[in-house]
């Protein structure tokens, strides 16, 4: 018997971006391939599930205490779970060197440094990093603009995207949360929106020059969407992403207030606030960028909505208790985002802030794109897709995430969309046929 | 008789945030009851059997000496964990060390750190009262409480209300630990509170209600009194002043400056103070100058804070 799938699901919602598809239908699998339905096939019941074209991550790191097989193994289960079959690990280039391009049921994809070394100082072998399939390269801690320039030119014919982080670091250093009411309030230095700015508006001047390929990673202000906006409208060839926690999540959770973007009205009440005990600097709140402040939440939700966003990333991060238990300050950023960012963009699309389609293409289609892969429902194809349940609740504890850590502030939280079925290149990764029956 | 204490609702004192106005109240006449019986011998049984541990992770001399001699005096045993240079601090977390401390007995932790929100973090992680004796720029409670008692005493109404009393704050708000405090606790004892600096160090203060950033003529105009904090070298050359002396120039208070506020209006330092840069030599010793009452004050308020924990620890 093939470990192929074959199946019927009936009467699901069938979401596909790439072609603009969003029916109730019948959607048939056979032997791993997306086929025409046929009477032949196991029948399952697929009315209030949606099926979408599998989850593509651009950013996911692996546990920093794990040793790699360990930590890929980590990574794969909470990527099955959370509806992804296509991961690219933001890894230091020494970790994903060795990993294998595609292990079972999860496509597993490497970035390559900018720079030799990662030193920031000399451009490294690009068209071998090229050769050996990376699907973009990155910048190191720092990177000036003269070898920005130079990386642009250099890769434009290699069709490959210099992939960075906008950050100034004289402006950003030592900041630890978003400049704003949080960052007065609560006596932690704030890291102001013009640090992301003013390299965005650096770097898409140098992408025009060169005609090179930009794309911004984990973007957190809306004056870099804005300036996306109109380097695109001139024709610079830019791309970026988001982090899917920086959609929901706010600066306020670092003062406690755990209200999702889309529910906040406003954080006046901070000041005569008593700051709460068990919430305040928590640790799981430290991210990279930090959190932005609730205007930026939303209009980076917006970007997903307007296609601004090419893609929405997991940032996916898992820390050790040790990273974590720490000062507000010693803590190392970065939370567990790759099974709860498709519920986060689920939230958001219950409460009409984002529409099912474009969360869809965030998620899958569009990075997939950026990197290569084809995500599509059309007959004919490989099966490489997810089936999810958008209004069934699930609790994110220790015991319900599949990874070793479990470093989120969503913790206790209940969050809308269970993943039932994950499908990758015509096999089952995550769920079981016979719960769908 | 001094205070009964009776039950008090907090387990810690992170901030004076967590603090009502009747509470705040309440704990600066204990402080004032105290101060009155500082050496009776029912004082000295207060915390008889209470073990205090001292956890500094920052220089500090004046805090925790005021700590030390609150806790000796209310008849507690006050161990120094020693943390700054010695072993403790290498390697060891926060909570490790803190849980160490416990195992001496210590039922109320004093702890001095320099990351904003380390005290939360000890009071998620610990079963002792934590006392926060100052977090990075977040907090410093108790000193915000003794320069609450100092107001109260030098410019308060009748009761002892600072209802509608203009409190003039002047220099580095935006790093200063103090000036949070304070502000919590002179909004919650109804004052005015004017803060005039730096740009830099003023920045983002006026979304704080209640709280008004002016010019420094407008801050100290009518003022009821006016307090200025430490202007630390290293900051000022982070960019938020060109250099002391054109600090000293434009912000620093003097005899003539005053003049726009209130005849007599008092002046607080939190110190220490450098003097010639954030206040003159002259000011600063001249009878206006509030800055040994403050530190005189700050042994009862701790007395108080102590009593009081000790009291939601052990009802």
């Amino acid at each position: 018997m093939s470990d192929r799938a074959s199946f019927l699901l009936a009467g699901a919602r069938l979401v596909d971006p790439s072609s603009g598809t969003d029916v109730v239908a019948d959607l048939a699998v056979v032997d791993g391939m997306l086929a025409e339905p046929s009477p032949d096939l196991r029948r399952l019941d697929g009315r209030g599930l949606v099926v979408a074209p599998a989850l593509c991550d651009l950013r996911a790191s692996l546990a920093p205490d794990l040793d790699d097989p360990a930590a890929i193994a980590d990574l794969a289960r909470c990527a099955a779970r959370g509806g992804y079959t296509s991961v690219c690990l933001a890894s230091a280039p020494e970790r994903s060197r060795d990993i294998p391009a595609r292990m079972a049921g999860l496509h597993l994809r490497a970035m390559g440094a900018m720079t030799r070394d990662g030193a920031g100082e000399q451009l490294a072998d690009l068209r071998a990093l090229a050769d050996a399939g990376v699907v973009g390269v990155s910048d190191a801690a720092t990177r000036s603009a003269g070898l920005t320039r130079a990386a642009l030119l250099y890769l434009a014919p290699l069709g490959m995207p210099l992939v960075v982080r906008a950050e100034e670091p004289s402006l950003a250093g030592g900041a630890l949360v978003r400049a704003g009411r949080v960052s007065t309030r609560l006596g932690l230095s704030g890291w102001p929106p013009s640090a992301e700015v003013v390299v965005v508006e650096r770097d898409l001047a140098l992408a025009a020059e060169t005609g090179g390929w930009i794309h911004f990673s984990r973007l957190s202000t809306a004056g870099a969407l804005d300036a996306i906006r109109r380097a695109r409208a001139r024709g610079v060839r830019v791309t970026c992403d988001v982090a899917a926690s920086h959609l929901a999540l706010w600066d306020g959770w670092v003062a406690g207030d755990r209200r999702f973007s889309w529910d906040a009205a406003d954080n006046g009440s901070l000041f005569a606030r008593t700051l709460d005990l068990e919430l305040a600097y928590d640790a799981a709140c430290r991210t990279d960028p930090p959190l932005p402040s609730l205007a930026d939440a939303r209009a980076l939700l917006a970007g997903v909505s307007d296609g601004t966003v090419d893609a929405v990333v997991s940032d996916h991060a898992p820390q050790p208790p040790q990273r974590k238990l720490v000062e507000f300050a010693a803590a190392s950023p970065g939370m567990v985002g790759l099974q709860t960012s498709l519920s986060l963009g689920l939230a958001a699309v219950e409460v009409g802030a984002l529409e099912l389609p474009d969360l869809v293409a965030a998620l899958g289609v569009r990075p997939a794109a950026l990197v290569g892969e084809r995500r599509t429902l059309a007959i004919g194809s490989p099966a490489d897709l997810v089936v999810f349940d958008p209004a069934a609740r699930w609790v994110v504890e220790r015991e319900t995430l599949a990874s070793v850590h479990a470093n989120t502030p969503l913790l206790g939280r209940e969050l809308p969309g269970v993943v039932r079925l994950t499908v990758a290149d015509g096999r089952i990764t995550h769920g079981d046929l016979a719960d769908l029956s | 008789m001094t205070g009964d204490v009776g039950t008090w609702p907090h387990r810690h004192l992170l901030d004076v945030d967590s603090l009502s106005r009747a509470e705040i109240e309440r704990l600066l006449d204990l402080a004032v009851e105290l101060r009155a019986a500082r050496t009776s011998a029912e004082t000295a049984e207060r915390l008889r059997s209470v073990v205090i541990g001292l956890a500094f992770y920052e220089a500090s001399t004046r805090t925790r000496v005021s700590f030390e001699v609150a806790g000796r005096a209310l008849g507690a045993t006050v161990v120094d964990l020693d943390v700054v240079g010695s072993s403790v601090s290498k390697g060891e977390s926060l909570l490790d060390t803190l849980r160490t401390l416990q195992r001496t007995g210590a039922s109320l932790i004093v702890l001095r750190h320099p990351a904003s929100g380390a005290p939360y973090l000890a009071a998620r992680g610990a079963d002792a009262a934590i006392v926060n004796a100052g977090d990075g720029q977040h907090a410093h409670p108790t000193q915000a409480l003794a320069d609450a008692l100092t107001l109260r005493e030098a410019i308060g109404g009748p009761d002892g209300s600072l209802d509608g009393r203009k409190i003039a704050i002047v220099g580095d708000i935006l790093h200063s630990r103090v000036a949070r405090s304070n502000l919590h606790a002179l909004l919650a004892l109804r004052a005015s509170v004017w803060l005039a600096g730096p740009p830099a160090y003023v920045r983002g203060f006026d979304a704080w209600p209640g709280v008004t950033v002016a010019r420094l003529d407008e801050a100290l105009d009518g003022a009821d009194a006016v307090m200025t904090l430490r202007i630390q070298l290293e900051r000022a050359a982070g960019g938020g002043v060109p250099s002391l002396a054109e600090y000293a120039r434009v912000w620093g208070l003097t005899e003539e400056r005053l003049a726009l506020a209130r005849p007599d209006a008092p002046v607080l330092h939190p110190g220490p103070t450098n003097e010639g840069v954030e206040i003159s030599a002259e000011l600063a010793a001249s009878p206006r100058s509030l800055i040994g009452r403050q530190v005189e004050n700050g042994v009862p308020v701790r007395m108080a804070v102590l009593s009081l924990l000790a009291s939601a620890a052990h009802p």
